[in-house]
């Protein structure tokens, strides 16, 4: 049994293109600037289909984090425990994202990361966060 | 109340709910069978009388159009049928549809029926898995999210910003445990404590399997009528005097902040709507799917101060004498949680606080009740004011 795969939809396309060239992207209205959530096929904010996709530089802070001992479904259980961490990019937008090694039993709320794209061990690429070059890990 | 306001108004005729927990032989339309009938003859009516129908979903017997399933298995033909999914939310939003159903005059009688046999139905990884799919696709569930793993994600959060330990949603868990060893129905009945609460297995850091709501099977039914109609009716009516959502994102991720959520503006509706503060509530009955849900809830629908929640309910403040008795029939910790069910269980223990059917654990004379929801993580919310007039 596989963990859950990201499939790409016509409006995520090319975040997801994006990271299977090691790059974290986010998308940002042409008509009012707000950056969104996550990429979708009109703003949510100002309801504009002017919307283009930038890169990001991956530095954000720890929002919240959980070691889950619980698998969500029994594709994880194999790999419990896990983190997961919600972390709020430098751009203004959030991402949820694992945390493994020994940052993961380090993990706290505002804690500088760097959020980087990372093959999640079957060659699907995910994001992962990381302690911040220079910080304290 | 004006006359006019009165005439318009929509009242809790009847409740029923049926055996909990582990139910061999059980399933989903049998569950929704019983409950709709014991509903019916609570109110005195029926099935003929029943003019509109309510359902919500189920996990073991899912169906693109559950009310049309239940109303051709019932063999009835109400002018309206309908289904609705908000998770948590579910049973309060049928119940303000209900409202909505009567007061416009197109029912009489509109039934609100759920249940599912979770327990017995479908085993515990699949219950897990079939709710972890309220994570996105695409950007949560390859990270293996879960639902307890998201609100792992905003207790974390919100122990770290407000100061409110482990502890205090221990005494949550120990609190509603406490109300269900006096509700000879629920479930769980054995005595906890707040050290067995912070001994028991970790699920989703920071909460612990003591934090988390029952698997079960159950089912619940409610019927709301017209002021008109109500006045035939066999028990006393209870009046849905307010009603309110809020809304704010689906996925935690997305979530504009993990400190106010959608509570706050449907409890401020239900408030204003009904004419009373949160401090008027005599007795309330709120979505409790983990302890951290009732803990924020209770902050920020305005019953405690943020920060106030927790030593409160360490000091009795939700128990049958306290400031606000809450959860007085065991909620979704202790008492029982079967889906859409669970949070119609939470009405049905207000309107038998209201009308002094609770038996042991009757509060005293209460007048007014408060009934929420929650649905999915913290995303959608729906708050009920309940009285008896």
């Amino acid at each position: 049994m596989q963990r859950p795969v990201p499939k790409p939809s016509a409006e995520t396309r090319s975040f997801w293109d994006a990271i299977e060239r090691d790059a974290l992207t986010y998308q940002v209205c042409e008509a009012c600037g707000k950056v969104a959530t996550y990429p979708r096929g009109v703003c949510g904010h100002c309801h504009s289909t002017r919307l283009s996709m930038r890169p990001s530089s991956g530095r954000g802070v720890i929002k919240t984090w959980t070691r889950a001992h619980r698998a969500a479904t029994p594709a994880f259980k194999d790999h419990l425990p896990y983190v997961i961490s919600l972390v709020d990019l430098e751009e203004g937008f959030p991402v949820m994202t694992n945390v493994t090694g020994v940052y993961a039993g380090q993990v706290a709320i505002g804690d500088a990361v760097e959020v980087r794209v990372v093959d999640r061990g079957d060659g699907v690429k995910l994001l992962q966060a990381f302690a911040a070059t220079g910080a304290k890990v | 109340m004006t006359a006019s306001a009165r005439n318009t108004q929509a009242f809790i005729t009847g409740v029923y709910d049926t055996a909990v927990g582990e139910l061999p032989g059980s399933c989903c339309m049998g569950l929704h069978a019983e409950a709709a009938l014991g509903a019916v003859a609570d109110a005195g009516l029926t099935m003929g009388d029943i003019d509109g129908v309510l359902c919500a979903y189920s996990f073991t017997e899912p169906h693109l159009m559950l009310s049309s399933v239940f109303c051709e298995y019932m063999g009835i033909n109400p002018l309206v049928s309908q289904a609705l999914q908000c998770g948590g939310a579910t049973a309060c939003i049928l119940l303000m549809q209900a409202m909505a159903l009567v007061q416009s005059g197109q029912c009489r009688h509109v039934l609100v029926v759920c249940g599912d046999n979770r327990m017995t139905g479908m085993s515990r990884d699949a219950a897990v898995a079939a709710l972890a799919e309220v994570g996105h696709p695409q950007f949560e569930r390859p990270y293996g999210i879960s639902v307890p793993a998201s609100y792992g994600l905003v207790a974390q959060h919100y122990l770290h910003h407000t100061g409110s330990t482990q502890e205090h949603l221990a005494a949550i868990a120990v609190q509603t445990r406490h109300h269900a060893i006096r509700n000879p129905k629920a479930q769980r009945r054995e005595p906890i404590t707040i050290a067995d609460v912070l001994a028991s297995r970790p699920i989703a850091e920071p909460l612990r399997v003591m934090d988390c709501c029952l698997i079960s099977d159950g089912g619940a039914a409610v019927v709301v009528s017209a002021a008109a109609q109500a006045r035939d009716t066999r028990k006393t009516s209870i009046a849905m005097l307010g009603a309110g959502q809020g809304h704010t994102h689906e996925h935690i991720f997305a979530a504009p902040s993990l400190i106010d959520f959608g509570c706050k503006r449907s409890s401020q509706l239900a408030f204003e709507q009904a004419g009373v503060k949160a401090a008027d509530i005599d007795v309330a009955e709120i979505y409790d799917s983990f302890t951290i849900t009732l803990l924020i809830e209770l902050e920020s629908i305005g019953f405690f101060e943020r920060g106030e929640a927790g030593p409160a309910v360490l000091a009795g403040a939700l128990d049958l004498t306290g400031r606000l008795p809450c959860n007085t029939h065991g909620g979704l910790l202790s008492y029982a949680h079967s889906g859409a069910a669970g949070g119609l269980f939470h009405a049905v223990e207000a309107v038998r606080q209201l009308r002094g059917e609770a038996e042991a654990r009757q509060v005293h004379e209460p007048r007014l009740a408060f009934v929420h929801g929650d649905g999915g993580i913290m995303s959608a919310h729906c708050s009920l004011v309940l009285g008896r007039i």
